[in-house]
């Protein structure tokens, strides 16, 4: 329930820039409003949905790397429907990063067989599990026509479902409640009102918080039916100040999810790249989605992941649980036992989708169809050790000549996937015992 | 007279003037280009070429080889089979269009199912016909009953990026200048609907022009408005009657898009109101409309 609160809270726009890492990065997310102090530190490090369809039936789970103090977070989110307390709720942070990391970008790295002696490929995985950095940046007659449908408490959460006749009574009861709403708004918040959503307002409880004593933030979940298959991203690019990240984690039960009013485009993978790139994978990855984003003049939705739940190979992560699918929304798949999914009954599919957008270049919610595609893609990234045995049959000959070659393509993969500079790949390979090859 | 003839009866009284040198090169140019222009679906093939060979090549729009390959193979002889068992002279210009149309919107788990979207669309052509004239847009209809059948299918959202969006309507737009006579203006009726009702949408909630704007950079939209709801056979026969049908497919699909969340909804009106063709021509009845000279008759082409 949304009381009078004590301290002014102020609505910031969260800004997300990516930044790949190959240590595992902290959970994360939202696609509304993120509100704080004003004088708070906010790093919301990237916002990342879980959005679990099956039929109508639709869940949303948020997760945000919200680095503020807690109690000053609040979100203000349009959903298609009227929720009931039994349909929302919160998911541990640890499901969702389960999720980022079996569906993360992969580093692979082979060594390469005797040439002598064919066979024995030696592979190990890495995922990059976090992306992410971010900033965030603050933006800026009472209340007509607005009900508050209902008051819930859910954990850390106080929830309220506002629906509203007209954006001004909305936005004097959302100020005067403490939530404090960027210059341009209204507007956008006029357009979901024409359009019958209403609004999932959520701030923390700081009593409630303290009692259950985790000291941050879990995602909060809402689940609801409705033929309306988008994400509403028009709230968090009212003043923005640049590009935002959102990576959506679509689960489905038929195959692949793409957007239906934006170009889905698949990342690159697959290439081999030099062995200093595994130092760097972070970097590596992150300049690549730069230049794919740059490409495709930020007007892509990009597809880093699409898989069978059910397996994966090679594996950034464990395939997640059957209750961890359910937690998220899966519940379609009828186990919510803490055995591994393997598909077996009714199958399940995710598509990790990538995107970089602001108000000019998505100037519409992303609407989302779900393919009866499932053919497997992943984001895979080779790194191949050179075989370093005496060797000196024919074959080892022949295969020490190709090298150079190898390597060169190596290093034009860099630069295509990249933009870097061809000589600064080629110094980095030198220093790391590559020296002229890469030419 | 169709706009070709006057094309061609305007160059051959250039020839006359240009010197005799310029002549012959024009002939020999005219010569290879006359069967190009003759027929608005010649460059309509090679529009729709083009935009294929693109998405191989350059930009993906999503279409894969195997699959275009079996719908333009299974559009052909399907009209080959169906000629010869009604005995009516093969056309292969028709069916290849509702090929390459197919391969640049459908897309499906396995390829095979642009075969069966091939067959059924030219199927329809001869089957579904009311006083020997075909109901339904053969791709269209394919694409609606394939969709109804959730047989593995779904359709191309066709963003194609804004340079290729613009330079495909240009050439869209071009090719319908040429041949203004053949009832092409039902595309600018669908298209200057389609907008007025997104852009009417956007005043209403009070968003911003670049929503409607992205709304119609939909390469599906192109194709559907170039060479679905302006397929002059299945279109009615008088420019009222043109308008009336644009609008309201326009109208139903704008409300199956944003009232009931149908997509793609713009299929599915036109599948839903094609039979209301035949209403609209007997009220504003209009000589039927046959490919180029109607050398021969009753060919369903």
């Amino acid at each position: 329930m949304i009381g009078k609160v004590t301290s002014r809270l102020k609505v910031g726009v969260a800004l997300v820039a990516m930044v790949s890492q190959l240590t595992a990065g902290p959970a994360a997310a939202f696609c509304g409003f993120y509100v704080a102090k004003a004088d708070s530190k906010l790093f919301n490090k990237s916002s990342k949905v879980v959005l679990t369809r099956d039929g109508n039936q639709t869940a949303i789970t948020m997760a945000s790397d919200y680095e503020g103090e807690p109690k000053e977070f609040a979100v203000v989110i349009p959903v298609p429907t009227f929720i009931e307390r039994k349909q929302i709720g919160v998911v541990d942070t640890k499901t969702i990063d389960h999720l980022d990391a079996y569906t993360a970008p992969r580093l692979v790295e082979y060594t390469d067989e005797d040439p002598c002696r064919p066979m024995m490929a030696v592979a190990s995985v890495r995922g990059v599990p976090r992306p992410m950095a971010m900033m965030v940046q603050r933006a800026g007659d009472r209340y007509a026509g607005v009900t508050v449908e209902a008051s819930y408490d859910v954990a850390e959460y106080d929830v309220s479902i506002l629906s509203a006749n007209e954006s001004n009574g909305l936005v004097n009861w959302l100020t005067d409640n403490g939530y404090k709403i960027p210059d341009g708004a209204t507007a956008v918040l006029g357009s979901y009102i024409k359009q019958n959503m209403r609004f999932f307002v959520a701030k923390v409880n700081r009593e409630r918080m303290q009692l259950i004593g985790n000291g941050y933030l879990r995602p909060l979940q809402v689940r609801y039916e409705t033929a309306k298959f988008m994400l509403p991203l028009r709230l968090g690019t009212v003043n923005a100040n640049g590009p935002q990240d959102l990576l959506v984690y679509a689960l489905t039960r038929k195959g692949r999810v793409e957007a239906a009013n934006y170009r889905t485009v698949k990342l690159p993978t697959g290439m081999d790249v030099p062995l200093y790139v595994k130092a760097e994978f972070g970097k590596f990855y992150k300049a690549m989605f730069d230049h794919a984003v740059e490409r495709e003049n930020m007007r892509a939705v990009f597809v880093e992941y699409a898989w069978d739940m059910g397996w994966c190979d090679p594996c950034a992560a464990e395939p997640l649980s059957n209750k961890e699918l359910v937690e998220l929304g899966a519940r379609w798949i009828g186990d919510a036992s803490g055995t591994p999914f393997r598909g077996g009954g009714a199958p399940a599919f995710v598509t990790r989708l990538h995107v970089r957008y602001d108000a000019k270049s998505f100037p519409e919610d992303i609407a989302f169809l779900e393919t009866q595609d499932r053919e497997n893609f992943q984001g895979r990234y080779v790194l191949r050790h050179p075989w370093q045995g005496g060797a000196s049959c024919p074959a080892a000959q022949a295969y020490r000549a190709e090298l150079p070659v190898k390597l060169a393509k190596q290093a034009a993969n860099v630069v295509d996937l990249t933009g870097w500079p061809r000589r600064e790949v080629e110094a980095q390979m030198e220093n790391n015992g590559q020296a002229g090859m890469g030419r | 007279m169709p706009i070709s003839h006057h094309i061609r009866l305007r160059v051959s009284r250039c020839f006359k003037r240009a010197p005799s040198y310029q002549r012959e090169e024009r002939s020999v140019l005219l010569r290879l280009l006359r069967p190009i222009w003759s027929d608005a679906r010649h460059l309509q093939i090679v529009a729709l070429t083009s935009l294929l060979t693109i998405n191989f090549a350059a930009i993906d729009f999503g279409a894969r080889p195997p699959a275009s390959a079996f719908a333009v193979a299974a559009s052909l002889i399907t009209q080959a089979i169906c000629a010869r068992l009604t005995k009516t002279p093969l056309d292969l210009r028709s069916p290849l269009i509702t090929g390459l149309s197919l391969s640049l919107l459908l897309r499906a788990e396995e390829p095979w199912m642009h075969a069966v979207a091939g067959v059924i669309a030219i199927a329809s052509k001869f089957l579904l016909r009311i006083d020997g004239k075909h109901v339904f847009n053969p791709a269209g209809f394919a694409i609606v009953v394939l969709l109804l059948c959730s047989a593995g299918v779904w359709i191309s959202p066709g963003q194609w990026g804004a340079s290729i969006w613009f330079a495909a309507l240009l050439g869209f737009l071009a090719i319908m200048v040429l041949h203004a006579a053949r009832r092409g203006d039902i595309a600018i009726y669908f298209l200057l609907s389609h907008a007025a009702l997104l852009c009417a949408r956007a005043a209403w909630l009070g968003d911003p022009w670049a929503i409607p704007v992205h709304q119609l950079q939909s390469g599906s939209l192109l194709i559907f408005t170039f060479f679905m709801i302006s397929d002059p056979r299945t279109s009615p026969g008088s420019p009222l009657g043109r308008f009336l049908f644009a609008f309201a497919v326009a109208a139903l699909a704008h409300y199956l898009a944003f009232f009931v969340q149908m997509r793609p909804a713009l299929y599915f009106a036109l599948i839903a109101l094609s039979p209301a063709t035949f209403l609209i021509d007997r009220i504003l009845p209009a000589p039927r409309f046959a490919w180029n000279v109607p050398a021969l008759k009753g060919a369903p082409r």
